[in-house]
Parts: structure tokens; C-alpha cells; sequence
């Protein structure tokens, strides 16, 4: 057993496990977050996604020992004083999820994808959310509220993580 | 620093209490809390025991409280095709309630009547009707009371949005809240079933709906895209241990020892259960079960026999096989004498392979034995099924057992979750304690249940003019021993711990659904079973239309062959058949079917002429195909357009077009949204999908050796038409008929279809795979 401090959502935890147990299981019932959820357990599906660094990682293949001290943001954490995120409300205005389940996965897939890439091509899109799965196949309208968010996060000025070299239109 | 228990109790550890979790609007479950006492929807909260609702009492389906707000309680499960929104508008419009004053409650078996659950896309069709009958009789009774409190006749009051005003005089107004917020209705309905159900008012005319038709946006989305949503895998009560199975390594293995000294050393372990050829390992931690179940030393013994064929030679013994039973022929005119007279006579095999369900999240549950009940907490689509079959497995009262229904992935058909809700109520049995247990990645993608592997052949025969004068099909299907929704003794567990049944379930193949006038034809089909009938994992259930898509991909594709033997256009020639009959059925089912034909051609810009088309010089060749379909009275016409690379054998479906008529459109953006996610789920089939088995076992068993559609898959054009080619769309009794399965049936067809078109080659086994496609390319000098 192993003494691992976690930053959830700006919120700090320690837990006392074995450093090997994969992060997804310490979010699920150490710490009491439930938007990662267990799809493969082999990093193929996505459906775990936490951020760290701003980077989509998954979280059912990461050993909690590896992540000691780090920030994590969840779904639960994306939106903001209330507000949600852009994508978040592309996602519901785009009418996206089926049955939801993956959603997780698509939603922080996609947040990492826009603070790299703000204006991304749909071959962008599509090259990055690759290895993300749905199985009620709503990759149509996720590729659709993605460029919905980037036409919302422009209305509001926001280009992302402050990487805003691109052009704003 | 805090400990594991500490975390339990201060950091919001969720805690599962029946009415926080049943309604995932908190506002409801405190709501419905305060009306327990008086509410009989809502009065069997608690420790139990759970009777069942009496779906004759009014109070049963409709709550509606001092503030005029009205929860509906249905006995349907929303799998994510936001069924529950739709319920809401058709169970407002009745009532006359505005659609943000309602709330819904469904699927949890002692808050709800039985309906059934979901399956065969008989949401709105079947179970709509009830729910619109009962809120009609509440308005009824509504107005009823308001004549009394106003002392005017019924006759000469109005409703709007709940409030009952004197037509004559709308200052004197009397509210739903006020008239009978917080009381019960005490009013009987009738019926002889739940479907039956209901009162003596009668519903509107479909002219009459206000909400239906709209698109409120689905009322659960919010919660599923900000985390907050408690799904059924985040059930979690004090003092819940966690299981994980371990399955036979090879299919029909028989358990002959197991080594309970390879993991009773491990942290957390508690116990190993193990009944027959059921084995599964229960520890204190989540991570400990898994390496529990990794660790687990058994020894096995194979089965003496081989328990199926290597999935390479399936198709080759399904047709050697002799059927374990085959349907009655349908014959029309004298096909023999048709064929020996036919101009041309052309023959095609099509074969697709068992597919599975393969859930993004594997199948789980957790079951809670407290206060001698058992509570199970399942995302099973089919909710009262599972409590029925839970109390006959564990032997419990059947007011002793209750599922919590509640969301979960990927929900369509006989999934793994029936059997997941049966293995933690049977190991919670057998700790005394709450149990969550969830398969792995690796045994829900093997054993899951499969739709079965078809092989189906095809003859016509064309006239001197290019007619279609004679039609064979002939299917077989490997479906022995189907498999039905929570069955106690033919769920997995069961069947591992040795429970046979005296005659298995015989399956069937079935006929392709369409309304060609073909003068001479025969239909024909055959099951055929695989040497292991009991613990495969190639054990076949309901999959997203169950047989559709296979008999459709040969049925609809052969239509192409015949056209392209017939140097006809695909649309014109189906056309040719569609009218070559004027005889309609009740539903208008052929009116519906020129229509959908028609309006896909319309919004495709189809461009006539015979296919293949001339191939073009490049190395991506593009085509497009039409395939067309019903189910019950739902009728699609689906075109896709592909390009194929010709180098690669990498097949992208472009666009679709999709023709819909599921007759009154209850909420057309969520239609929209169904149609297309059924859509691409038979792509992926068509593109992707196919269980791998050795001689052993299922060797597919992750999303590398099962791959799946990908977000690079997508078409960039999706169109939905929604269709109503009534002949009187106006009619006031204009039904609602099921929308989702329909659309799984034409796809495969229209995408093979289109492959044709582009390159001339004729693919007659799923999946189109690059690597077939490529092959095929290949042969045919392409």
C-alpha cells in the first residue's frame, strides 16, 4: 500500500492503496466521481477518459502511483461556477448522446482537442476522436457539436487555452 | 490523511437509497417522498416488501400535486432513444398539461406498472397507447371534479396547462394543484391487460395534439453530458463487496477442481463461489476481484467433442448441417413452372456471421440481500422480466424481489445484463451482503449473446422483357436454443450450474420483409445448431432487429442482381415490382413503401440508369445503393453512397439517405437522432463486425480483434426524410408506429448495393472488411 495525493476537480484527496491499481478505480470508489466509467480496461476505448495536463488520458490503464500529485479534472469539473463548458452545451444543443454511456470519453476527447487544436478541420476531428467509441454510433452529432463548440467558444471570445494563434474569425 | 472508511463516509461516496436513485431528479424523489403515504405509485419505497402496482387504479400511472405538477410513472425502460421524453409529450397532450410541468418515472419494478420494459421497438407503438388512455381518463376525471367545485357542466368548461376555467367566464378558475394536488384519484380502469389499459375517456384526434409533433429537447441529456447522472454502475451501498466471474476457458468445459490457496492470500479477498461449471471470485475492493479472477487457479476438463467449428468453415457446416427444424414454406404461384420457363435465371449464397452485442460497458449489476429482500440494481431494459426471473432462480416471493432500474450502456435486445442481474442476486444470496459484480471486456465481447449467423440463398428468374417472374429464399439460420429475456433456467448461470431445459428454444430464420408482387415465389428457412447447445458463448438473443439485417442484406441485395441482370435502374425496378399490385393492407403498407422508395430516390437525386456504373479512372471509385425494408408497419428506404478505394479495399459510406414512415412522428428531432444511430450501428456491422471462434472458444475478444465503427467511419451527410405516406395523413386515428429496429434491416443491402455501383464487384459476405473488399477487388481484375 501506497500513500497518493490526488488534486479531483481542485479538490485535494490522499488514499492509502495498492500503488499499481489503475486511477479509474481509485476516481470511482475512493474518491466518489462517476463520470469515467469502465468500458475495456485496456486503454482501447476511451470510455475512462480523465484530463491531466490537459491531456485526454485513461484512466483504467494509468497505475494510480503514476499520477501521484497531479491535477485531474473529470467531467463533473469541466464546467465552470455553474456555467458549462462549450462542448458540454454544443453536446446538449446538438442533442448528441444515446444512451450516454460514452460520452465521458467524447466530451474530454474532445476538450483536449480544441486547447491543442482550436479551429480544427474535419479530418482533424476525425483523426483526433478516432480512438474514442460509441457503440450507439452518435459519432455524426459529436462531429457536429465539436464545430457547434468552436462557433460557441468563438462567440465568446474564448480560443481555447490561451494558444490562440489561430486567426479568430 | 484519510482512510478508505473515512471516504465512505465524508466524501460523497454515493450512498444508494431507493428514492435518490429510482428518480434521478432529485426534486421528484422528495416530491414523491412526501406523497408516499398517499400515493400508490409511490407508497412501496423502502425496505419492502414490493407488490405489484395495480395498473387498473389511475393512481398507479399518474401523480399530480398541489403546484400543479404531474410526474408520469411508466413501466418502460428509455435505452437512449429518449423514449421518456417522448412518453411525457403524448401523456401531457392527453392530460392537457404543459410539457415542463412533467416529470417521469420509469422501469423500477415497484414504482411502476409492469409494461414490459423495452424490445422490438414497441415503445411508442404498443405501450403509447395505455399511457395516452390513462392521461385522457385523468383530464376526464379532472373536469369532472372542476364541474363540481365551479357548479358548471362539464360541457362548458376549458382546459389549458392545467387550469379548468368556465369557457363562458375564465376569471372563474379552478388549478389541477387545487382540484387534486397531493390526493389520489381512487379511480378504477379496466382492460384485461396492461396494454389494455383504460379509462372511459378517449384519447384526442391526432389533430387535436399540441406537444406531440414538437421536439422538446430529451430531458435526460443534461445529466449525461455534466456527469451528474447516477448510472446503474454507480449503485453503491455501505458494506458492498465486489465480484468477478471466471469463466470456462474453453466453451463446454467442465470444472473439475479449483485452487482457492491461489488467491486466499490476496488483500481483500472473501470468498470463492462456485456452483457447477459457475465459478466467480468476491472481494472487498474492485481491484482485488479483478486480479482475484486473473489469479484464480481451475482446473478444467475440455469437452470431448469440439463445441463449434473454426468461425472460417461456419458457413460450410451450416449448410452441410441437417435443420433442427425448418418453417412451413410460403409459396405464391408455382415457382418451379416459372423458373423452367424464366428467360434468365440467376442464383447468389449471402452469408453473415454471428455478431454480438458487445457493449461499450460490459454487463454488471449489484444486488442488495438486506431486510430479506433482494434489490437489484440493473440497467436491463427488460426490468420486470429480471425481477420475475430472479425470484424463481433465488426461489424468493416475488414481492420480495425488486430491480431498481436505472441507465446504463447499450441496451438493444437480449444483452448480457439479464444474465449480470441474476449473478449478483444469486452471489448477494450467498455472502448475505450487497454485491456489484461486472464482467470484463474480454467475457462480455466473447460471451455475450449473439444474433445468429445466416447463410441464405437466393433464385430468380427474369422473363424475355427483364420482369422478375420467380423468387427463391432460402435462409438458415444458427440459431438453436435462442434465447429469451431472463429466463431462470436458460440465463448463463443457470446453464453453467447444469439447468437444461427438456426442449431448448427452436429459433428461426424467417422471411425478408417487403411488398413486391412477385407472381411465383417460395420462401423457406431452417435453423441449424452448432455442437454445443448449452454454455456457449455463441449463444444466440435479440440483437438490434433480430433477423433483419441478414435476411434483408440477401434478400435486398439479390433485388440489386436481378436489376443489374435486367440492365434495369435499382429504383425503377423495385418500383416495377412495389406497383405491380394495387391490393393494400390496413396500414397502407405498399402507398407507404412507393412512398419511401420514392422520397429517398427524391432527396438522393438519384440518378437513373443501370449499376455497376462506369467504373471511374482514380483510385476511389464511387456508387451509390438503395435497399428497402418494414417492420410491422414502419417502412425505410435507405441510399448510401460509398467511395471505395481500390487500392486499399477501404469501403467509406459518404452519405445516407434515409426514407422514414413510422406513421405520427411523436418528437421528429429525437426520430432524427434514433434513425440515425441505428443507422450506423448496422454500418458497423456491415463494415466491421464478425465473431472470430477457433475450434474452442471465441477469439474476438476486445475492440482489436473486434473491431467496431470509428468516428473516421462517419459519413459526412446524414438525411433523414421523415415520410407519412398515408393516403390521408389527416386521419384523426392516424396510429404511432415502432421507429428504431426498422432501420437496422436495409443497410447492409444498400451499402453492398453501392459497392456494386462503384466497382462491379458483388460482395455477398459481411463484414466488408478492407482486406475482403480488397481481395474481391483483386479477383474480379478491378
Amino acid at each position: 500500500m501506497s500513500i497518493i495525493n490526488l488534486r479531483v476537480n481542485g479538490t485535494s484527496h490522499t488514499v492509502d492503496v495498492e500503488p499499481s491499481t489503475p486511477l479509474l478505480y481509485i476516481l470511482r470508489n475512493d474518491i466518489g466521481v462517476q463520470g469515467p466509467r469502465f468500458g475495456c480496461g485496456l486503454g482501447q476505448c476511451g470510455a475512462c477518459t480523465v484530463l491531466i495536463k490537459g491531456e485526454a488520458v485513461r484512466s483504467c490503464v494509468r497505475p494510480v502511483s503514476a499520477v501521484n500529485g497531479a491535477e485531474i479534472t473529470t467531467l463533473e469539473g469541466l464546467a465552470k461556477d455553474g456555467v458549462l463548458h462549450p462542448l458540454q452545451q454544443a453536446w446538449i444543443d446538438e442533442q448528441v448522446p444515446q444512451c450516454g454511456f460514452c460520452q465521458n470519453g467524447q466530451i474530454l476527447t474532445a476538450k483536449a482537442l480544441l486547447d491543442r487544436t482550436p479551429n480544427p478541420t474535419d479530418a482533424q476531428i476525425r483523426q483526433g476522436m478516432n480512438g474514442t467509441l460509441c457503440r450507439c454510433m452518435t459519432y455524426y452529432r459529436i462531429q457536429a457539436a465539436i464545430k457547434r463548440a468552436v462557433t460557441l467558444r468563438r462567440a465568446e471570445g474564448d480560443p481555447g487555452q490561451g494558444r490562440g494563434t489561430e486567426v479568430m474569425a | 490523511m484519510t482512510t478508505r472508511r473515512d471516504f465512505l463516509k465524508n466524501s460523497g461516496y454515493l450512498v444508494v437509497g431507493i428514492s435518490a436513485i429510482a428518480h434521478a431528479d432529485s426534486a421528484i424523489a422528495q416530491a414523491d417522498g412526501a406523497l408516499a403515504g398517499a400515493q400508490g405509485a409511490a407508497a412501496a419505497q423502502g425496505g419492502g416488501p414490493y407488490p405489484d402496482l395495480d395498473f387498473r387504479q389511475l393512481d398507479s400511472w399518474i401523480v399530480i400535486r398541489p403546484d400543479s405538477t404531474a410526474t408520469f410513472h411508466v413501466g418502460k425502460t428509455d435505452l437512449g432513444q429518449g423514449t421518456g421524453t417522448a412518453f411525457r409529450q403524448m401523456m401531457a397532450d392527453e392530460l392537457d398539461i404543459a410539457y415542463d410541468r412533467t416529470s417521469l418515472v420509469m422501469g423500477s419494478t415497484d414504482v411502476t406498472v409492469d409494461q414490459g420494459g423495452s424490445g422490438g421497438s414497441d415503445a411508442i407503438q404498443t405501450d403509447g397507447w395505455p399511457m395516452r388512455r390513462v392521461a385522457a381518463e385523468a383530464r376526464r376525471v379532472l373536469l369532472e371534479l372542476a364541474s363540481a367545485s365551479l357548479g358548471v357542466p362539464v360541457a362548458q368548461l376549458a382546459v389549458s396547462e392545467g387550469v379548468i376555467s368556465v369557457a363562458a367566464n375564465p376569471s372563474r378558475r379552478v388549478t389541477y394543484g387545487e382540484l387534486i394536488g397531493g390526493k389520489r384519484f381512487n379511480v378504477t380502469l379496466s382492460g384485461n391487460n396492461t396494454d389494455a389499459t383504460t379509462g372511459v375517456a378517449k384519447v384526442k384526434d391526432v389533430q387535436q395534439l399540441k406537444i406531440v409533433g414538437q421536439s422538446p429537447q430529451r430531458y435526460d441529456i443534461p445529466a449525461k453530458v455534466d456527469g451528474t447522472l447516477k448510472w446503474a454502475v454507480d449503485a453503491k451501498v455501505p458494506g458492498m463487496l465486489h465480484a468477478r466471474n471466471v469463466k470456462p476457458p474453453v466453451a463446454g468445459a467442465t470444472l473439475v477442481s479449483i485452487d482457492e490457496s491461489s488467491v486466499r492470500s490476496l488483500p481483500g479477498f472473501v470468498k470463492v463461489v462456485s456452483k457447477g461449471n459457475y465459478v466467480a471470485v468476491v472481494f472487498e475492493r474492485e481491484e482485488q476481484a479483478i486480479r482475484g479472477a486473473r489469479q484464480l487457479k481451475v482446473n478444467w476438463q475440455k469437452p470431448a467433442t469440439a463445441p463449434f467449428p473454426n468461425s472460417e468453415d461456419l458457413y460450410t457446416y451450416m449448410r452441410r448441417a441437417t435443420p433442427t427444424s425448418s418453417a412451413a414454406p410460403n409459396v405464391v404461384g408455382n415457382p418451379d413452372t416459372a423458373f423452367a420457363g424464366a428467360a434468365t435465371v440467376i442464383e447468389a449464397e449471402y452469408e453473415v456471421p454471428f455478431q454480438g452485442h458487445t457493449s461499450i460497458g460490459p454487463a454488471h449489476a449489484m444486488a442488495d440481500p438486506s431486510n430479506d429482500q433482494m434489490t437489484i440494481y440493473s440497467n436491463d431494459m427488460k426490468s420486470y422480466g429480471l425481477r420475475n426471473g430472479v425470484a424463481q432462480f433465488l426461489q424468493m416471493p416475488r414481492d420480495r424481489v425488486r430491480v431498481v432500474w436505472m441507465e446504463g450502456p447499450q441496451a438493444y435486445g437480449r444483452t448480457a445484463a439479464d444474465d449480470a442481474g441474476f449473478e449478483a442476486a444469486y452471489l448477494a444470496k450467498e455472502l448475505g451482503r450487497p454485491v456489484r459484480l461486472q464482467w470484463m471486456r474480454d467475457e462480455e465481447t466473447a460471451w455475450d449473446t449473439k444474433g445468429p449467423a445466416f447463410t441464405v440463398k437466393m433464385r430468380g428468374g427474369l422473363d424475355a422483357q427483364g420482369h422478375l417472374v420467380a423468387l427463391d429464399y432460402d435462409a438458415r439460420a444458427a440459431d438453436y436454443n435462442h434465447l429469451g429475456y431472463n429466463e431462470y433456467d436458460t440465463v448463463l448461470i443457470s446453464q453453467l450450474m447444469g439447468t437444461r431445459r427438456a426442449q431448448p428454444a427452436r429459433g428461426g430464420a424467417g422471411n425478408p420483409s417487403e411488398m413486391y408482387a412477385i407472381p411465383n415465389r417460395r420462401m423457406t428457412s431452417h435453423v441449424v445448431s452448432l455442437p454445443l447447445i448449452w454454455e456457449t458463448p455463441l449463444r444466440t438473443g435479440n440483437l438490434r432487429d433480430p433477423n433483419g439485417p441478414q435476411q434483408t442484406f440477401a434478400s435486398e441485395s439479390f433485388i440489386d442482381e436481378l436489376a443489374a441482370a435486367a440492365n434495369a435502374d435499382p429504383v425503377e425496378f423495385r418500383m416495377r415490382l412495389l406497383t405491380a399490385a394495387t391490393t393494400d393492407d390496413s396500414g397502407f403498407k405498399r402507398a407507404r413503401s412507393i412512398a419511401c422508395v420514392k422520397a429517398a430516390a427524391d432527396a438522393f437525386k438519384w440518378d437513373a440508369r443501370p449499376s455497376p456504373k462506369r467504373r471511374d479512372s482514380g483510385n476511389i471509385l464511387t456508387g451509390r445503393g438503395i435497399a428497402y425494408s418494414y417492420r410491422s408497419q414502419t417502412v425505410v428506404a435507405q441510399i448510401a453512397e460509398v467511395e471505395v478505394n481500390r487500392r486499399t479495399g477501404h469501403v467509406w459510406v459518404k452519405r445516407i439517405v434515409c426514407a422514414h414512415d413510422c406513421g405520427l412522428v411523436i418528437n421528429p428531432e429525437g426520430l432524427r437522432r434514433t434513425v440515425e444511430g441505428g443507422m450506423l450501428y448496422t454500418l458497423s456491422r456491415a463494415l466491421h463486425e464478425e465473431v472470430k471462434f477457433d475450434g474452442e472458444k471465441v477469439t474476438s475478444v476486445d475492440w482489436v480483434s473486434h473491431p467496431t465503427l470509428t468516428h473516421a467511419d462517419a459519413p459526412a451527410s446524414i438525411e433523414v426524410v421523415i415520410v407519412n405516406g398515408d393516403p390521408n395523413p389527416n386521419r384523426p386515428d392516424l396510429p404511432h408506429y415502432g421507429a428504431g429496429e426498422t432501420v437496422c434491416k436495409p443497410l447492409i443491402a444498400a451499402v453492398a448495393n453501392a459497392i456494386y455501383d462503384a466497382t462491379g464487384v458483388r460482395l455477398r459476405r459481411v463484414p466488408f472488411r478492407d482486406a475482403r473488399v480488397l481481395a474481391a477487388l483483386k479477383t474480379a481484375g478491378v
